[in-house]
């Protein structure tokens, strides 16, 4: 249930390695490209569309009724039933198909809400600075430093029987703060940049700097936090529906988790009842997290994975390339100056 | 000095806020909790009592909510947050009392030999990059994307059957009284193996991946190739400057992601019948014991909080920066 530290966060105190996203207009289709042929985004958009596809088709194409009880009772995977049957002989594979659309509506829901609450909050009080700044700042440290899985828990179980929407909604509404943080962060080192002072001299408005200046130069990072809020609330869904909090009439793996483990599925040694489930759900998060990193590698290069640093120089020997380090080599033959060097 | 003062402002800021969203959350519960409790409980209920979850729960009619509030704030300095529904007629307080140690126990602990030794992985994934560590890179994501909860189920699948060493659930062995003698020692320590593993190996994979990132970033600046250039041996470029250096965002990081991992860590509890708060938490949620709830959230709250304040200690040694001003 951590939001694994993205790297874009801790970079940005020190600004520097920000590469700033230039928007010319005739290169943008260009980086764009480069975004999807980065191998961990293109896999995490792969698997992404998968769970999406089936989010969709789903219902349709499970070839069970998730609810039908029958006859073959805790049967292990077979043809049949690809992954088995619970105790009351309900197919499981139809169980994951049909659950997939609850999660997946339930992490878009939270991740939107969550990241217009974030933008609000984190570049209005970036841009705006002063008093304005100190309180929603404040607001969002509070929020940050509140253990918001218990206090979801908590509010969700005052609602009875909460539905999916509800209980996006309060995901959404506990876990901004990451984002607005990132966020004001990131507007704090580019209100005094060249362009935005240009555009302020000429006299835009202030809704039309922060939207038209301001924001594009934020996508990464927003997608980044979008990306981020998403793994968080599939996981806090989950873990709601596994402890019994939300609804458990509608399917989502929570709810197969929660069966399982209210029937003694690990006793009578039905691995297949939660097996299948949580494999989907941490690959669901792992195709979330790699997209988290292509945007990370694509924003910061330098923390993409070195190709080759292993070289062999011209007389046989090898060398580790490192980054900001040239390697000087002495020569190997009692040669007088110049020195061999190679250049990374 | 300065620092530190602006932080425990701060966390008292939290604090009543927290506070303040604690007295807030009970006004919603629909119907009157406090009556079917005492209707359940005909007579064996005190007067005293009463009144208390009268507070609590903001049933008093003749009170405007500014009146409730101030009542509210006079119950809690008294450490009174009412009584329990499940363990009536025990105080909340007490209830809580009881589990606390083993969730700063088991998740204390945990979460502390998680930094560290996910931080001394990730100086090493970062300081060779390129190498065939990078190639570990996704493994570790794949398993910081598996939930907590789930991974203590297979863990209890294969590892805790039947005469096996290790107990499925629970935090000591049945007969035995909570001393520290030789006999419930070495029995809490085996209960809390395998829990412990659990949290250890999916959260874990987080801090290796940002240290790594820092160490990555670090390691290009100039300073790394000043000390290269000096002569300096590999490890001493690697531990005393980049590592040095790449360690203080880490700290941060540390400090603002407690919140999210106590959260997932009280579920582990959940699924070994662990008998801390989380556990404990869980119970209440399914006795509907709001009382309970409230004073759970409360406690997990300020146990974040003065986690907090000691990262920001910890920060403050490893940064002389912050101390000079």
């Amino acid at each position: 249930m951590t939001i694994s530290p993205s790297s874009i966060e801790q970079v940005i105190p020190g600004q520097g390695a920000m590469a700033q996203p230039s928007a010319a207009p005739g290169r943008a289709k260009r980086r764009r490209f480069r975004f999807i042929a980065n191998a961990k985004a293109a896999t995490g958009l792969v698997i992404l569309g998968v769970y999406c596809l089936f989010a969709v088709i789903g219902p349709w194409v499970a070839p069970h009724n998730p609810d039908a009880r029958s006859g073959d009772v805790l049967q292990p995977p077979s043809t049949a039933h690809w992954f088995g049957t619970t105790h009351l002989g309900q197919d499981i594979f139809s169980q994951i198909l049909v659950g997939a659309r609850s999660v997946m509506v339930v992490g878009l829901i939270a991740g939107v809400l969550a990241t217009i609450l974030s933008i609000l909050i984190g570049v209005t009080a970036g841009y705006l600075g002063g008093a304005a700044d100190e309180g929603l700042s404040a607001m969002s440290n509070v929020f940050l430093v509140i253990p918001a899985l218990p206090l979801i828990i908590i509010v969700t179980s005052i609602v009875e029987q909460a539905s999916d929407t509800l209980v996006a909604l309060i995901i959404g509404c506990t876990s901004w703060a990451w984002g607005a943080r990132v966020l004001r962060a990131q507007t704090l080192s580019l209100r005094r940049r060249d362009y935005v002072e240009a555009a302020r001299a000429t006299g835009e408005r202030t809704w039309r700097i922060i939207l038209f200046e301001i924001l594009p130069n934020l996508t990464a990072i927003i997608a980044s936090g979008f990306v981020g809020t998403v793994i968080f609330a599939v996981m806090s869904e989950i873990t709601l529906a596994f402890i019994g909090i939300s609804s458990v009439s509608s399917w989502n793996w929570g709810t197969i988790l929660f069966w399982a483990q209210g029937q003694q599925a690990l006793a009578q040694g039905a691995w297949w009842w939660f097996v299948p489930a949580g494999l989907a759900i941490a690959l669901l998060g792992t195709a979330l997290a790699l997209i988290n990193f292509g945007i990370d590698e694509f924003v910061s290069p330098r923390l993409r994975s070195a190709g080759k640093t292993r070289i062999r120089t011209a007389d046989g020997r090898t060398v580790r390339m490192r980054v900001g380090f040239t390697p000087v080599l002495a020569p190997s033959r009692p040669v007088p100056a110049p020195r061999e060097e190679v250049a990374p | 000095m300065r620092f530190l003062l602006q932080r425990v402002a701060f966390y008292l800021f939290t604090a009543w806020a927290a506070i303040t969203l604690n007295f807030f959350i009970p006004r919603l519960v629909p119907g009157d909790p406090v009556q079917s409790l005492i209707s359940r409980n005909q007579g064996r209920i005190s007067a005293d009592a009463i009144e208390s979850l009268r507070v609590l729960f903001g049933l008093d009619e003749n009170e405007n909510v500014w009146e409730q509030y101030l009542d509210y704030w006079r119950q809690l300095i008294h450490g009174d947050l009412g009584l329990s529904f499940t363990f009536f007629p025990a105080p909340v307080s007490t209830v809580i009392g009881d589990s606390l140690p083993w969730t700063v126990g088991l998740v204390g602990i945990t979460t502390i030999i998680s930094f560290l030794l996910g931080t001394a992985l990730g100086v090493g994934a970062g300081w060779r990059r390129g190498s065939w560590v990078d190639g570990l890179l996704p493994a570790t994501t794949f398993l910081s994307s598996i939930p907590y909860f789930w991974l203590g189920l297979v863990a209890i699948a294969l590892f805790a059957g039947p005469g096996s060493f290790f107990p499925s659930s629970g935090g000591y062995e049945p007969g035995l009284v909570p001393a520290f003698d030789q006999y419930f020692i070495p029995s809490a320590i085996q209960h809390s193996i395998l829990p412990a593993a659990t949290i250890l190996v999916s959260s874990m994979s987080g801090w290796i991946l940002s240290m790594r990132n820092m160490m990555v970033t670090v390691s290009s600046e100039d300073y790394i190739t000043v000390a290269h250039a000096k002569g300096l041996s590999e490890r001493r470029v690697a531990l005393s400057y980049a590592a040095r250096n790449a360690l203080l965002p880490n700290v941060s990081g540390f400090a603002l992601s407690l919140g999210f991992i106590v959260g997932g860590t009280l579920l582990v509890e959940i699924v070994f019948s662990y008998p801390g708060l989380g556990y404990q938490l869980f119970q209440a949620v399914g006795a509907k014991d709001y009382p309970l709830m409230q004073g759970i959230f409360l406690i997990i709250t300020i146990s974040v909080l003065v986690a907090n304040l000691l990262a920001d200690v910890a920060y403050l040694l490893l940064d002389p920066r912050t101390r000079k001003s």
